[in-house]
């Protein structure tokens, strides 16, 4: 596979662009910004396996530590520079990134879930239901997820399996908590008593008219967990508790590159940077979408 | 403040630490022998047995936990397989430089967050403004193993000027702390700002106005009082993140605190170590999370009343 330079998603898809081109103009260059970086990295989330030019631990020792293009001795064959092992960085960019970015989908996606839904069964259930599911809502919100989740680790060991389910569980209690909240607020609404009235079971009421009524403080809460579910993992595996070798993630890399700082500075800074990118984009969009959902914080 | 008030919130601390010892003693109890986990793996099959006695894990499961609790009141949290040291003095000694870097990072990111964010609402849309909340917002999405990597490479590689590991000077507390800071420092100011912005707005402060108060006295009397009681809210809910940031800053500057102990105890499964240091956060958090309850109550006439915390909200 090679890699075709300057392509993104945004040249990929013209008829889009097209049709998206007048909202588009009136969006700030910020914004702008980092939606074209947030795409770049779902494009490469999709693709990395397609456009990678190396196996991503192709290793060549001839070619160690390797600096980026334009530095004095890289080669454009490996554009990125080479680590350690003479491994292609890009590619393992490439493939780092993918993991990174559906890792921390999956825990967002998880734990979106999971947090709703509990937080539908505390409104409805009400009494010790509620109760009881507000207590381990109280006892997550006490304690910081990532001592957890160290701790978590020590005790049962490492393994993919326990990794995702501590990413899944990170944050579900602030979507419990959100949900429940409005879920109370929105039966006392008209609409809800009406669907009752009319003979509504409750799941229809819950899916089909309170869930899209409460969507968007749910979706604000998704764009603030994202980046942090990603600080998670990356935190985790540059610690090297998370994601370890032979895998690779945006944290591994960091970690591992981190002991090259005096030779080959490149090796934590390139992973690091597409890290801070990812969420520094991913909290500029979730302002404007906030301030887009809730005219009163425009100010 | 009345007495309920206190009461209630000293209960739900005592409770959060309740749940905190269970989950620690099931999931222990859940990844298999205590014996096993807590004892080197190459012991003999007599000592396995002395301390299965000695700890007494040949007792009911109810029972255990029981003795768990005492053990754990008296200060015994085991010992570390490392050096068989008391699991608690090895954490202990960690203790004061973690406090050290901990408290430090906090007053950095509380003396220039707040005055920031102040500045920034009094001067709201100007370019003032901007610059500061683009820097917050640059700030909190900095992930602190990376910003202590940059200062390392600008200030320890390139400009030489500081230790970029070890904790003997003062010198060496400088890019720790910014790096544990920055990102608290940065929602500090931007949460002052937006809080100030909205008692700015309040009918209040158009009242103070009006009856002749100046701007200095505005602010001190009216404004700072009530933009406070969020702010101490945001200070309250970070500390559990100040405590994992804090893991993560002390592994980057190799800062020999609570947090590069953890890690390293969580590589090596030196259980009774990592089970002390549990403990040790979950008892800061509550102790926080008290704090910050009886400082509402303190600043908070509605609460005083007993409306409680969702009132503030």
């Amino acid at each position: 596979m090679s890699f075709v330079p300057g392509s993104s998603p945004v040249q990929a898809v013209p008829g889009m662009l097209v049709r998206f081109a007048a909202p588009v103009r009136k969006l700030p260059a910020s914004v702008l910004i980092s939606l074209l970086i947030l795409g770049t990295v779902a494009f490469v989330t999709v693709t990395a396996r397609l456009i990678l030019p190396f196996e991503f631990d192709q290793m060549d020792l001839r070619a160690r530590l390797a600096p980026p293009w334009p530095l004095d001795g890289s080669t454009l064959i490996h554009p990125l520079g080479t680590d350690k092992l003479g491994r292609d960085v890009f590619s393992r960019l490439l493939i780092a990134t993918q993991t990174s970015i559906l890792l921390a989908l999956l825990g967002t996606v998880i734990g979106a879930t999971l947090g709703t839904f509990l937080g539908f069964v505390a409104a409805h259930f009400g009494k010790w239901v509620d109760e009881a599911i507000s207590t381990i809502v109280d006892f997550q919100a006490a304690m910081p997820w990532f001592i957890i989740a160290l701790a978590v680790l020590a005790f049962m060991g490492n393994s993919m399996a326990v990794f995702l389910l501590l990413m899944g569980l990170y944050g579900w209690e602030r979507y419990a908590r959100i949900t429940r909240g409005l879920v109370l607020a929105a039966r006392e609404e008209g609409y809800a008593r009406a669907v009752h009235a009319l003979g509504g079971k409750p799941r229809t009421i819950y899916l089909r008219h309170v869930l899209p009524n409460i969507l968007s403080p749910l979706i604000v809460q998704l764009t603030i967990n994202f980046p942090e579910t990603i600080l998670f993992e990356t935190s985790l595996s540059f610690l090297g508790l998370g994601i370890r070798p032979p895998m690779t993630s945006l944290g591994q890399m960091l970690g591992e590159g981190r002991d090259y700082m005096i030779t080959a500075w490149w090796l934590a800074v390139i992973p690091g940077t597409v890290i801070f990118l990812t969420t520094l984009s991913m909290s500029i969009f979730g302002d404007w979408l906030r301030t887009r959902f809730d005219p009163s914080l425009q100010d | 403040m009345t007495l309920t008030y206190v009461g209630w919130k000293l209960l739900r601390a005592v409770i959060t630490m309740w749940l905190v010892v269970t989950f620690v003693f099931f999931v222990l109890r859940l990844t298999g022998d205590p014996v096993s986990q807590l004892l080197p793996d190459d012991v003999d099959q007599n000592t396995v047995d002395f301390y299965r006695k000695l700890w007494g894990l040949d007792k009911p499961i109810l029972v255990q936990y029981w003795n768990y609790f005492i053990a754990l009141f008296q200060g015994d949290f085991g010992i570390s397989f490392k050096d068989n040291q008391d699991a608690l003095e090895r954490v202990l000694s960690r203790l004061p430089k973690t406090i050290l870097l901990g408290s430090t990072a906090l007053s950095f990111a509380l003396i220039f967050g707040i005055p920031l964010g102040i500045v920034a609402a009094l001067k709201k849309n100007t370019g003032f403004d901007r610059f500061v909340m683009g820097l917050a917002v640059f700030g909190f999405s900095m992930p602190n193993f990376f910003l202590g990597i940059l200062l390392i490479l600008l200030f320890s590689l390139q400009l030489r000027v500081l230790p970029s590991s070890g904790s003997d000077t003062w010198l060496h507390l400088i890019m720790p702390v910014l790096t544990l800071g920055t990102a608290f420092g940065a929602k500090v100011a931007r949460h002052t700002r937006s809080t100030m912005v909205d008692v700015l707005n309040r009918p209040y402060m158009r009242t103070a106005s009006s009856k002749g108060a100046g701007t200095l006295r505005q602010l001190y009397l009216h404004a700072f009082p009530n933009a406070a009681i969020p702010v101490v809210t945001l200070i309250g809910l970070q500390v559990g993140e100040l405590i994992g940031w804090a893991v993560v800053t002390e592994n980057v500057f190799a800062w020999p605190g609570i947090g590069r102990l953890l890690t390293f105890s969580v590589a090596s499964r030196d259980l009774a170590v990592v089970q002390c240091i549990l403990m040790m956060i979950a008892l800061t958090m509550v102790m926080s999370n008290l704090l910050v309850d009886l400082l509402y109550g303190w600043m908070d006439p509605r609460v005083r009343v007993g409306a409680g915390r969702e009132a503030v909200q």
